[in-house]
């Protein structure tokens, strides 16, 4: 990546905390200008703790972290004024407004009063009709709302979304993705923390996988899906078959129990035109199929894998 | 300097104040205003003159700064832990300001609130007593250096508290008796020649001696020793403050 397109570079960072507890070890990733990237990885596995060095809520114990060129202990006036963090916690000042609440957000962080433009993040959040609400008076998922419109205030160029959507119920999840979708598209760049698989899915363009301390792999999540991803093609036959001919034996088939699927499983490293070669020499061995089905498998079986192989 | 930022958190802090007036300014003077009924009015008529001046007169600075401690306590403690606690404080952690805009927001609203605190009591004492401020600058000096440096004192114990408990024992445990003990009641020279000197050590004594001065021009202290331990003090505390923010204390893991 050519280094002008990191808007996030995270040099050798790691972090021990006093008890002792090595939560970082070394990590080094590039966040790219605009993108939307998803660091997956167990409970406890270092997202929060990373997430924090970052935004300086935690102290590095070593490395280093450079927002938009400007070092974050350094320069951390231009750094952090360019990033907004969400928290995984729901920690509201209860007995404020949301207006007076997003108003002292976009203060702190040195912004001056932009009525205007508070007016739009609360409406984009749908949060507009609720600006005198106290926040105590909010369900969770407007506290929520209230968090991402806090972090918003300021206008970064950064937003860390850590845990958007734990404990949020289907459709406020859709919403979130579809607001993320609508950051990305006015130029924010993006990173969430999340344990959702589908998440990462749904919403990324990079995702990093990180398990106990250690950044396993960042890639595209295309390419990450491609590379590890099984596929998988089942074929119904017309008429059931007892056994599958010999000739066959070079690809990896099963033959259901019944005698009336076929399946196969290939993954990205197979030659793409094996497919065809297999249906020809199928029809070629008298078998015939009346449908087909083909199937991908998800991030959450790539993950299992990942991180199951290293414990 | 994030002016923007000095401004947002003092109107949080004040905004706090709006919500929570009765139990902050109101409490304070109905206890103080019990304080003139008990002893100045009631026990007060039959004690003497103390420098010339009417028992119940002699307590109005006392029982201000008395009440002006506690408060600049209380509030500027509660205001840094209540964050904490709840975990809001993550904001201005991760927020562009430094250390002299947070303290300069949270402690200048405690310090403004006791302020307003002492200026009411005032009023409230003019009611029930009859005295004279005779040099009334210095009176506003002391009011507003006491403010500054307890609230600065409550900053570092709402810092250092890990729960309410701890948040309570500082105030009740040191500060009260200290202040009892700090000649808001009595001249210190009242006591035995031994108490006297032991009492020289409680800081309190040199904050309640120059606002008492301030007012009668007569103090259990030399006014310009009053003042340079109040400073003295001050400057205890913001060194505090400062280590607190250089070393990351409970604040940053």
């Amino acid at each position: 990546m050519n280094p002008a397109d990191a808007i996030i570079r995270v040099e050798g960072v790691g972090k021990t905390y006093q008890s002792g507890f090595q939560a970082l070890k070394g990590i080094d990733l590039s966040i790219r200008r605009g993108e939307i990237f998803a660091l997956l990885g167990p409970n406890g596995a270092g997202k929060t703790t990373l997430i924090g060095i970052i935004c300086g809520l935690v102290k590095p114990t070593s490395g280093r972290v450079l927002a938009d060129g400007h070092d974050i202990r350094k320069d951390y006036r231009q750094a952090r004024e360019k990033i907004g963090l969400v928290p995984q916690e729901l920690t509201t000042d209860v007995f404020e407004s949301v207006w007076a609440t997003v108003r002292f957000s976009r203060g702190l962080f040195g912004k001056a009063p932009d009525d205007a433009h508070l007016e739009r993040v609360l409406r984009a959040l749908s949060l507009w009709d609720k600006r005198d609400s106290r926040i105590a008076a909010l369900s969770g998922g407007m506290k929520r709302r209230v968090l991402i419109a806090k972090a918003l205030a300021h206008e970064p160029e950064i937003l860390f979304l850590d845990e958007p959507t734990a404990g949020v119920d289907v459709e406020l999840r859709r919403e979130m993705w579809a607001l993320v979708r609508g950051l990305r598209s006015q130029g924010v760049t993006v990173v969430l923390t999340t344990h959702y698989i589908e998440e990462a899915e749904e919403m990324a363009d990079r995702i990093g996988v990180i398990d106990q301390g250690e950044l396993v792999l960042v890639e595209d999540k295309a390419v990450l899906m491609q590379r590890l991803g099984q596929r998988q093609l089942t074929l119904f036959l017309q008429r059931p078959v007892e056994a599958l001919p010999p000739e066959l034996a070079e690809y990896r088939l099963d033959l259901s129990a019944d005698g009336s699927r076929i399946v196969y499983r290939f993954d990205g490293k197979d030659d793409p035109g094996s497919i065809p070669s297999l249906l020809r020499r199928l029809l070629a061995s008298g078998i015939d199929f009346k449908d087909l089905q083909t199937r991908q498998s998800s991030l959450e079986e790539i993950f299992v894998g990942l991180v199951g192989a290293r414990r | 300097m994030n002016r923007h930022a000095i401004w947002a958190i003092y109107r949080f802090e004040m905004a706090r104040t709006g919500r929570t007036l009765l139990q902050s300014i109101a409490a304070p003077v109905i206890s103080t205003s019990l304080y003139f009924i008990v002893f100045g009015a009631a026990i007060g008529a039959r004690m003497e003159q103390i420098d010339g001046v009417s028992y119940g007169a002699f307590l109005v600075p006392g029982l201000i700064m008395l009440a002006v401690l506690t408060e600049s306590i209380s509030n500027a403690s509660f205001g840094i832990y209540m964050p904490r606690y709840s975990g809001t404080i993550y904001e201005v952690l991760s927020a562009p300001v430094s250390f002299v805009e947070i303290v300069l927001g949270y402690v200048g609203a405690a310090a403004t609130k006791s302020v307003i605190l002492g200026s009411i009591m005032l009023v409230t004492a003019r009611m029930f007593v009859d005295f004279t401020i005779l040099h009334p600058f210095w009176m506003a000096g002391f009011l507003v250096l006491t403010s500054v440096t307890f609230s600065l004192f409550g900053f570092i114990i709402g810092i250092w508290a890990q729960g309410f408990e701890r948040l309570q024992i500082v105030p009740m445990m040191i500060v009260t008796p200290l202040a009892f003990l700090g000649g808001s009641f009595y001249s210190i020279s009242m006591l035995p020649p031994f108490w006297q000197q032991v009492t020289l050590f409680n800081p309190v004594v040199y904050l309640v001696s120059g606002f008492r001065w301030s007012f009668y021009g007569s103090a259990d202290v030399a006014v310009a020793i009053s003042f340079g331990m109040t400073c003295l003090f001050l400057l205890g505390c913001l060194l505090v403050v400062w280590a607190i923010f250089r070393t990351g204390y409970r604040l940053w893991p």
